[in-house]
């Protein structure tokens, strides 16, 4: 292709500069003004983000944010990273939720972190202090009025020195001017904020429940206490009877003179064996893989759901491959008339949202209403989704139903490049239908469609989707202690297990399950990246 | 199969028109071609019968499960109309919201770093390719605790980044954009010749002007294919999405509708099948009209089931 006729095909756009950058000025033009409004924006984002990393002290954030905005400008600004201008914005979600997602989870499979151990040892800290906050006998009590802004609530309360200071849950209490008292001392007129009159918070059961549930601190340290009121008019610090002792690592109950000190998991234990509710994560080792095979409680359900989730991936690819394979042939016709229209309907279950289909099913598979028992068993109340058998095979029927047009459409498009001369050299050696499908046609077939296979395995390993929105996992195991059951697979328990849909939280637990998955995952892409090598060798 | 009707084909002009209609031949086409039009029907049935339940259900005023059974007996809008006092419109914004900005990123991001891969060679390139390559085969959806915890974490920082945020769900769905589209495009990238870019270079036309204004308009059909995976895909999460959006405002059609039917299917199911009509059909055509492109895409590399 010369020069000369390419620059004729393609004339430079209307909106572009229409002298070419050689003759015309070499200086910063539309594309730069362009760019440095970008990287003002950016820069302006970034360096909120880094402020605001600042206040709340998170370093790991702060530290990270600042290295991937010093790196943009100098990519962007710089003349050399070229290949880094495309590829940044890119790598950079990429790192953060999926690479980092993937070895944070490491990391956390090999901690206890979950309920009771949810932060640092600091915060596990301050959650103390905070949970065994009481009102000290006879501490005084100042008068107070609840203050609102928009949604968040805050209470002005006026000191024994008459200086009103004004707090919300998030923000420590902090001396305010032009405040406006009555004659007992209680704030009526708060700058910026909108005071609530007594009767108000009185009068709603609502607001009042949330007014005498707020804390607001003293201090940015725990241990001065807090604010709280019982009436809404007036005020009084709770401090906890807990101290905290930074040097001995220690928490002394002033009352009792009991002494909690940290054990290496993650908990503050008296010399009794009482322990404290608010605990910090730690590395427990391989303690939750062992728990994941050992442990009675999970060995015996994650054992079937392990079990189950290969037969169910392996069961999927099969029956749809060989469904939407067998439609392929049958129907890749052409003496067949209205093949098109065919191929449509026959698709249709593809082209359905997977989640609405599975929502469907669920209703029509139901034993007392659904349709598939009223048309086809003669209204008999089977319960196909509360047997464990049935359900299983409910699951996988549906999963044919939705994945096997997949099949038909990928095997089509793959016998319609088969070479045809290949299957007439066979013919002309006698060889029959059958033998040609066999010793031609499906292996032929397969160099394009087993990586293909192997993708939906993988996919179907993991099928969230069809799963929660199907059976959620049930019929629940009789009698297991785990909220697990017959048709969940290890995605499923994982996301039971992990409590991030409420309940009791074992991230660490989920993890490590997480991470057996992905050990799985990776040594069956291996494996069979290695076999299609194979077959392309044929 | 087709090699079979070619030797028919074959022999019949010479004695068609005398035996078009003999006993013989007609039991040779119905062993041949004419068994596949009632298996047709049944798997015609099998394809479409829940997918025209589920009209009939739309369509049946009753709008529970207990009385939908019968097709058709029953026609009326008072479903569609019924969605309006429900939430739904705003999952739809949701959905569109979500959606659309992570179709638009993903392919914004692959079509920049499949340019970058196919036209520079920079040290790494190899080597950031591999990795590419098995990093995509660990789906963001098992890691979906860490990535909880870490929007956990970043919401304390910047709240628009934090669980119950739409952007910070695009921003995790863009998380997986290069990984899932950047080979797709890469093949495709690597069709345009070189010569082209060269030549414009020559003409003294910058990177940046050489990838907007050269390659972005020839490479339409790929992203457009790429732009459309990656809305489906998303449209369908269900987990990352439940995680994610945790008040009823903020939820995507995935969410909302499973929050329907997992309590009470019984008695919202004319508005679920109602829901999902309208959600389905832009979906359904769509996906029927580009058949012939999105087919391509599967085979490349995507999958559903």
């Amino acid at each position: 292709m010369s020069v000369g006729t390419d620059s004729e095909v393609r004339p430079p756009r209307a909106d572009a500069p229409r002298e070419s950058h050689a003759r015309g000025w070499r200086g910063p033009g539309w594309g730069f003004l362009v760019k440095l409004a970008l990287m003002m924006v950016v820069n302006a984002i970034g360096i909120l983000a880094i402020v605001a990393a600042y206040n709340v002290e998170s370093w790991f954030i702060l530290g990270v944010l600042a290295v991937l905005l010093l790196v943009a400008d100098w990519i962007y600004f710089a003349r050399r990273a070229v290949p880094m201008k495309y590829l940044y914005p890119g790598l950079i979600f990429l790192a953060v939720f999926q690479i980092f997602t993937l070895f944070y989870t490491g990391y956390v499979a090999f901690t206890n972190y979950g309920t009771g151990h949810l932060g640092s040892q600091q915060q596990a800290v301050d959650a103390a202090l905070i949970q065994d906050e009481k009102r000290l006998e006879d501490s005084p009590s100042y008068p107070l009025s609840v203050v609102r802004d928009g949604d968040v609530l805050g209470f002005a309360i006026s000191d024994a020195d008459g200086v009103v200071s004004l707090g919300t849950p998030e923000q420590p209490l902090e001396p305010i001017g032009g405040v406006v008292v009555d004659e007992s001392g209680r704030p009526v007129e708060v700058p910026g904020w909108e005071v609530v009159p007594r009767a108000q918070v009185l009068g709603n059961p609502t607001l009042a429940a949330e007014v005498t549930s707020l804390r607001v601190p003293v201090s940015d340290d725990a241990e001065e206490g807090s604010i709280r009121t019982r009436e809404g008019s007036t005020g009084a610090i709770y401090t906890s009877s807990l101290e905290w002792d930074p040097a001995a690592q220690t928490l002394t109950n002033t009352e009792t003179g009991v002494v909690f000190s940290p054990d290496d998991r993650g908990n503050f234990v008296s010399p009794d064996g009482d322990r404290l509710a608010a605990g910090w994560y730690v590395g427990v080792g391989f303690e939750n893989f062992q728990r994941a095979f050992t442990d009675a409680a999970y060995a015996g359900p994650l054992l079937k759901v392990t079990a189950w989730t290969f037969a169910f991936a392996a069961l999927t690819v099969l029956t749809s491959f060989g469904l939407g394979l067998l439609f392929a042939l049958i129907y890749n016709d052409e003496r067949l008339r209205g093949r098109k229209i065919l191929r449509t309907i026959f698709i249709l279950p593809y082209a359905f949202p997977a989640f609405m289909s599975a929502l469907l099913w669920r209703g029509m598979l139901n034993s007392e209403f659904g349709v598939i028992n009223d048309w086809f068993f003669f209204g008999a109340d089977i319960g196909w989704l509360s047997d464990p058998w049935l359900a299983k095979f409910a699951v996988l029927w549906v999963n044919l139903w939705l994945s096997y047009p997949y099949w038909m459409l990928v095997t089509t498009g793959a016998l319609q490049s088969l070479p045809g001369d290949v299957a007439e050299a066979a013919r002309i050696d006698g060889a029959g239908r059958w033998r040609m499908f066999r010793s031609i046609t499906l292996p032929l077939l397969m160099v394009s469609t087993a990586p293909l296979a192997i993708a939906s395995f993988a996919f179907n390993f993991n099928n969230f989707t069809i799963i929660y929105m199907l059976t959620g996992g049930g019929p629940a195991f009789p009698g297991a202690s785990v909220p697990l059951g017959s048709t969940d697979i290890l995605i499923s328990a994982i996301y039971q297990i992990s409590g991030v849909a409420g309940g009791r939280a074992d991230y660490g637990l989920a993890s490590a399950l997480s991470i057996i998955v992905f050990i799985v995952i990776g040594v069956i892409s291996a494996l069979a990246f290695r076999q299609t090598r194979k077959l392309e060798e044929i | 199969m087709s090699s079979v009707s070619s030797t028919t084909s074959a022999q019949a002009p010479a004695t068609a028109t005398v035996e078009r209609r003999t006993p013989g031949r007609r039991r040779r086409w119905w062993a041949e071609v004419g068994w596949k039009y009632p298996l047709a029907a049944i798997i015609v049935f099998y394809a479409a019968f829940p997918l025209v339940y589920a009209l009939s259900a739309a369509l049946n005023p009753r709008g529970s499960l207990a009385g939908s059974s019968s097709l058709f007996s029953d026609v009326g809008l008072a479903n569609f109309a019924a969605l309006g006092g429900t939430a739904y419109w705003t999952w739809v914004t949701n959905t569109l919201v979500v959606c659309g900005a992570s179709a638009i990123g993903a392919v914004a991001m692959g079509g920049a770093a499949a340019y970058a891969f196919s036209r520079f060679r920079f040290r790494g390139r190899r080597a950031s390719l591999t990795t590419l390559l098995i990093v995509q085969m660990f789906p963001q959806t098992v890691a979906f605790v860490a990535v909880f915890l870490l929007l956990n974490a970043l919401g304390e920082v910047v709240p628009s980044l934090g669980i119950n945020s739409k952007i910070a769900l695009i921003c995790v769905y863009l998380g997986g954009a290069l990984g899932a589209n950047t080979f797709l495009m890469y093949g495709y990238f690597n069709t345009i010749p070189m010569e082209i870019d060269e030549a414009a270079r020559i003409d003294g036309a910058s990177h940046a002007q050489v990838f907007w204004q050269l390659i972005m308009p020839l490479v339409v059909p790929i992203l457009a294919v790429v732009g459309l995976l990656a809305f489906i895909s998303s449209f369908g999460d269900f987990i990352l999405a439940r995680i994610v959006l945790t008040s009823e405002d903020n939820w995507t059609l995935a969410v909302g509708m499973y929050q329907w039917v997992s309590n009470q299917l019984t008695s919202r199911w004319g508005l679920f099948a109602a829901g999902s009509m309208i959600a389905a059909l832009p979906v359904l055509v769509l996906f029927l009209s580009l058949q012939r492109f999105i087919v391509g895409g599967l085979s490349a590399g995507s999958v559903k089931g």
